[in-house]
Order: structure tokens, then C-alpha cells, then sequence
């Protein structure tokens, strides 16, 4: 730098000599000092910027990126732990506030929660295993070898996809043991657990027509078995009551419908395979979603409730009526 | 004994979910149990005692007047949540290094499987088929255990025993519920998974699956026994025999909650109470059928051309 400062400097004096004869004198003297002024910039301003600024970053939270992401300060404040629910996206499903009781795993066994969980570890596992998967007779079973035997952590991946689905059917089972068990299906609630109960129904439908997809003996018979069941439906299967005076033949049947065949081939193979992947994800999706907004909208978590004395059953808890008892 | 049998269906990959259902289900009916006995109780030190009944929380667990009735969603909740989670994937985790999902040979229309089993969820209704049709094992039957779960808030007008644990205040709803899940749901599963061999025949654990078993059994239907030949008499005298059963049992549960659940029926309305009739009387005829079947091997009730129950 002082190097480079003292040609400058000699350059300046020769244009003061000049000075009056050439406006590019007067311009070179304001360059100089400019650029002077620059230098000295550099060396005292800059360095207590940037110091400013990396003492800034000290305290990440002070960020315009931070603030911007993060809504609200975390100091450990009612307030703040109320946003911290309130103001994100994935939390915000919840309340700020719960009952005290209502977190006692004896009471609620968390199962509903982990269904969802277990839905979304196999929504991940599926949509990685969809990448290695083609649904076609030819193809089906050699993927399966191939994700087996050679796809990194292909087997785990697989074994993750399966058993969580069984997984899953248990905790809903008892999810909705514990719902029964417990009365909460009672007023209000009486249409969340229709939703519920379609829940039940898309999940076992669900993991039955995964079940196919490895196209193996094992599948193969039990969507058969499965399937024959249609075979026999009053009215619209062509071995069921009714079926064959109302026209039913293996061909036009409902099982015809279910299977794109009269029996478990290619096109049953393809339409589980979309039922599986796009059909039913996204109906049981929406009805999720709706199950969980009527959770909150009927009052949240049943209870655990405080009990009510037989005497009490037939009056009126809220409302004007019992206002006026 | 045949140990190795035994393992072989236990340890077979699909039905390992049945065999941890079962501790399962036993230690979530104890955690249930044990709080509505403790409601029970509760409810009954109430009852006697109006007095505390009006300053009483009303809950087995302590609350203090000072302390906070409700607590923050962040930590109280989400830490259980959070910590659920890590649960479920250590578990799952654990359970897909160890075992493996099944893959057999490919699938081969030509190859019939020995048993050919559903998946293990299935197997109930699976089973239902040794004792009727599959219209009504397949079809009628999953339908109406849907609907009959979909309209249970509907016919349910017991308002006692919302949001907690107790038996005394529910007994026939709880009883209904654990007759339909536990005995005609679960108890079929696991009949169908442990017990039934090939040519879907009875095995009892332990008992080497002999592929070339047969067994004969002359099964008969019930108008034989009565000596009705025609069609037409088959028809009518079926007929009557079902109808009889509605009949006569609806008026039974008429009976029963007249006398032990006046209270539950005075809060019903007819289509309420008609509904639950039905559907009741349709859940126990399945043992029903099915003892008609094991005791005296009556194979069908009622025949008409178009279908037999």
C-alpha cells in the first residue's frame, strides 16, 4: 500500500505545478485525494464495520435471515411458547394449551399420533421405493430382487415399508379401541368417528393392495383369495345372488372392476399399484386432514373428562337450559 | 408336539405382527381396566356422597386448588410426541435390520398355495368362510362392520362415560364392543393364522401339518333334518327359521333392556333402538352358525335358489 501511495503522491505535485492550464489538473488533484480518502477508509472504517458485523453474527437470532424465518423472540416467556406452537405450520395443529391431564400416556396411549407418524415413515419409504420399482408382470418381481440384492440399503428399505404398514394397522386398531373404550365417539364427536372409521377402512385397503405389488406366490394368492370375495356380491358379482339374472358373467362383474381382468394379472398388478401409490394416499390424506381439524373443533381431546354421577346424565351440561336450573 | 411346526407359523414373517398384537392388546385392556376401575370407584364415593361430589374434581388423579388446570402444548405435549416418535423408529428400525419381509417364488397362477391365507387383517373374515357363503363372509359382513361402527354414536344415547375410563356407567356398550373386536375380530385372526392348516383344516399348536389330511364330514342342512324335500318348503320353512331368530330375539333384547337398561331405552327412538337390534342380533348370529355347524354339522338354515345361509 505505501508503495503504491507514493507514486501517487509525486503525480499529484506535478499536477499542482499545472495548475490553471488544464481542467484535467483540477480533476487529477480530486482523483488524488479521493482515492486518498479511500485508502484511509479502508484501513479504519472497514475493519470496524466488518468487526461490528461479525460481533453481530455472534448472536445468530438478531439476523434478517433469522427473523425472517423465525417469528417471534425464544426467551422462555408464556408467551413465546405459546407462538412456538401457534406460528408454525407442523405445530400448529395443536393448541397453545392442553389440559394437564390430557398428556398422561395411560389415558390417550398416543396411538392416533403414531398412526400418523407411521403414515408419513411410509410415505417416505414408499416414495424411495417407487424409484426402483416398475409395475409390470416382466419387471415387478425382478425389481424386488434387485432392491433385495443390490440397491443400497434396498432391503432395509423394503422391510421398513412392510412392517411399518403392520405397524400401522395394529395402532389403528387400537387407536380405536381406546376411542370406544373411552366414549369419545359420544357427542360431539359422533362424525370424526365416521371419519375415523373410513380411516380404518383406507388402511387396510392400503396395505392389501401393496400386498400384490412384489408380485410374489405370497401376494398373488391372498389378493386372489381377496378378490374371489367379489366374485360373490349380491347383485353385481356373477357368482353372487341375483348376479347372473341382473347379467353378471366373469367379465363385466365388479371383480371384473377391482382387477381389470378376470384374474390377477397385469392390469390387476398395474391398478393396485396405483390405487396403492396415488388413489388412496390422496383420499386418506384429505380425510386425515379433516379428522384432525375436527379434533380441535370438537373441543380437542376428549379428556380425560371429569366423571359424571347418574343423576347428572339426563341434565343439560352448557347452555341456557342449565343456566336457568 | 411338533416345536418345530409351532415355530415355523410363529416366527413366519407376516404373522409376527399377530404375535405381538397379542401382549399388545393384553397390556393395553390392563391400562384400560385398571383406570376404570379406579373411575369406577371414584364414581361410586361420589354418588354416596353429594357433598363432595360438589367440590370434588372429579378426576383419580391429585389436583390441588393452586395448581394450573391447563399446561403449554410446547414442552408438555410435544416432548411425548417427539419422544414417541424416536420410539417408532428405533422399534422400526431394530425390527427391519432383524427381519425380513417376505418374498416368495414368483407369483405363478398354476401353483395354488396350501393354505391360501389373506393377509393376517383378513383372516377373520377368511375364517367366517368355513361357516357361511362368501356373499355374506366377503361382502355382507365387512359391510355391515362398517356401517355397524359408523353408526355406533348414533345409537349409543348413553351420555354417562365421556372422555373417561369406566366400566360400571357402559357395561352393555363395552361388553358389545369387546364381544365384536376381541371375540369375532382378533380371536378369529388368530385362529386363522395359528390354528388353520392346509386345505384350511383345524391344526391345534404344535400339530404337524399333514398336507394329506382329509377329513370327512357329512354336512347336512337344517331343513333336512325336519325331512322338508321340496324347494319350496326349503324356502318357507328357511324363511321362517331367520325370520323366527330376528323375531324372537328382538324381543329378547326388547326384554332385557326393559328390565336391566330402562333407562338407555327410554332415551332411544324406535329406528335408534331397531337399528341396534339388528345389528346385535346379526353379530351373535355368528357363533351362533357357527356352533349349529361344529355341533351338529348343519351346513346351511335357509335355501332358496338364488342364495343359502
Amino acid at each position: 500500500m505505501a508503495d503504491e501511495k507514493k507514486p501517487n503522491g509525486s503525480n499529484g505535485g506535478g499536477a499542482n505545478s499545472t495548475n490553471g492550464k488544464n481542467g484535467k489538473v483540477g480533476v487529477l488533484e480530486k482523483v488524488t485525494t479521493g482515492v486518498k480518502e479511500d485508502i484511509q477508509a479502508l484501513k479504519t472504517d472497514i475493519p470496524t464495520k466488518a468487526k461490528e458485523q461479525i460481533e453481530g453474527l455472534k448472536d445468530p437470532t438478531k439476523t434478517q435471515v433469522y427473523t425472517s424465518i423465525f417469528r417471534h423472540k425464544h426467551d422462555d416467556t408464556p408467551r413465546n411458547r405459546a407462538l412456538g406452537v401457534l406460528s408454525n405450520v407442523f405445530l400448529h395443529l395443536h393448541p397453545a394449551k392442553i389440559n394437564r391431564d390430557a398428556v398422561r400416556y395411560s389415558y390417550t396411549w398416543g396411538m392416533g399420533g403414531i398412526t400418523f407418524y407411521l403414515f408419513i415413515i411410509l410415505t417416505y419409504t414408499g416414495v424411495l421405493l417407487m424409484f426402483y420399482y416398475h409395475p409390470t408382470k416382466v419387471q415387478a418381481f425382478r425389481d424386488v430382487l434387485y432392491l433385495e440384492h443390490d440397491v443400497p440399503f434396498g432391503k432395509i428399505l423394503r422391510n421398513m415399508h412392510r412392517w411399518a404398514a403392520h405397524l400401522m394397522v395394529i395402532a389403528v386398531w387400537l387407536h380405536m379401541f381406546r376411542v370406544f373404550l373411552t366414549g369419545s365417539y359420544k357427542k360431539p364427536r359422533e362424525f370424526n368417528w365416521n371419519i375415523g372409521v373410513l380411516l380404518l377402512v383406507f388402511t387396510l385397503l392400503l396395505s392389501f393392495t401393496g400386498y400384490l405389488l412384489p408380485d410374489d406366490q405370497l401376494g398373488f394368492w391372498a389378493v386372489t383369495v381377496g378378490t374371489n370375495m367379489a366374485r360373490a356380491t349380491p347383485l353385481l358379482g356373477h357368482e353372487g345372488p341375483f348376479g347372473s339374472m341382473l347379467g353378471m358373467t366373469p367379465y363385466n362383474d365388479v371383480r371384473f372392476g377391482l382387477l381389470g381382468g378376470s384374474i390377477v394379472d397385469a392390469n390387476a398388478l398395474l391398478r393396485s399399484y396405483i390405487w396403492h401409490c396415488i388413489g388412496i394416499p390422496i383420499v386418506a390424506s384429505v380425510l386425515m386432514i379433516v379428522h384432525f381439524w375436527r379434533v380441535r373443533k370438537d373441543g380437542g381431546i376428549s379428556g380425560p373428562a371429569p366423571v359424571m354421577l347418574e343423576a347428572e346424565a339426563d341434565k343439560p351440561r352448557r347452555g341456557p337450559k342449565a343456566a336457568g336450573e | 408336539m411338533d416345536w418345530r411346526q409351532l415355530w415355523e407359523i410363529c416366527s413366519a414373517p407376516d404373522n409376527v405382527p399377530i404375535v405381538g398384537l397379542i401382549p399388545l392388546l393384553a397390556f393395553y385392556i390392563y391400562l384400560a381396566v385398571k383406570q376404570a376401575r379406579a373411575n369406577d370407584q371414584l364414581i361410586e364415593q361420589l354418588e354416596a356422597d353429594p357433598a363432595m361430589a360438589k367440590t370434588h374434581h372429579r378426576k383419580t388423579w391429585p389436583f390441588k386448588p393452586g395448581w394450573q388446570k391447563e399446561v403449554h402444548v410446547w414442552p408438555f405435549l410435544l416432548r411425548i410426541e417427539f419422544l414417541a416418535a424416536i420410539i417408532i423408529t428405533i422399534i422400526l428400525m431394530v425390527w427391519s435390520i432383524t427381519l425380513n419381509a417376505p418374498l416368495e417364488e414368483p407369483a405363478n397362477p398354476n401353483l395354488t398355495m396350501n393354505p391360501a391365507k389373506a393377509p393376517w387383517y383378513f383372516l377373520g373374515l377368511q375364517e367366517m368362510l368355513v361357516y357361511f357363503d362368501p356373499w355374506i363372509a366377503g361382502v355382507v359382513m365387512p359391510t355391515l362392520i362398517i356401517i355397524g361402527l359408523m353408526v355406533i354414536p348414533y345409537i349409543d344415547t348413553n351420555p354417562l362415560g365421556s372422555g373417561y375410563y369406566t366400566w360400571k356407567q357402559r357395561k352393555f356398550s363395552i361388553s358389545t364392543f369387546l364381544f365384536g373386536f376381541i371375540i369375532l375380530w382378533v380371536a378369529m385372526i388368530i385362529i386363522g393364522t395359528f390354528i388353520r392348516g392346509p386345505g384350511w383344516q383345524w391344526f391345534w399348536p404344535g400339530q404337524t401339518w399333514d398336507h394329506n389330511r382329509l377329513i370327512y364330514e357329512v354336512n347336512r342342512d337344517l331343513p333336512d333334518i325336519f325331512g322338508i324335500t321340496s324347494n319350496l318348503g326349503k324356502a318357507i320353512f328357511g324363511a321362517i327359521v331367520v325370520g323366527g331368530y330376528y323375531l324372537v330375539g328382538g324381543g329378547a333384547v326388547y326384554s332385557l333392556f326393559r328390565r336391566r337398561m330402562g333407562k338407555d331405552f327410554s332415551r332411544m327412538s324406535l329406528l335408534q333402538f331397531s337399528i341396534m337390534q339388528f345389528l346385535l342380533l346379526t353379530m351373535v348370529a355368528l357363533p351362533l352358525k357357527m356352533g349349529l355347524r361344529l355341533l351338529w354339522h348343519i351346513k346351511y338354515v335357509w335355501i332358496t335358489p338364488w342364495f343359502n345361509i
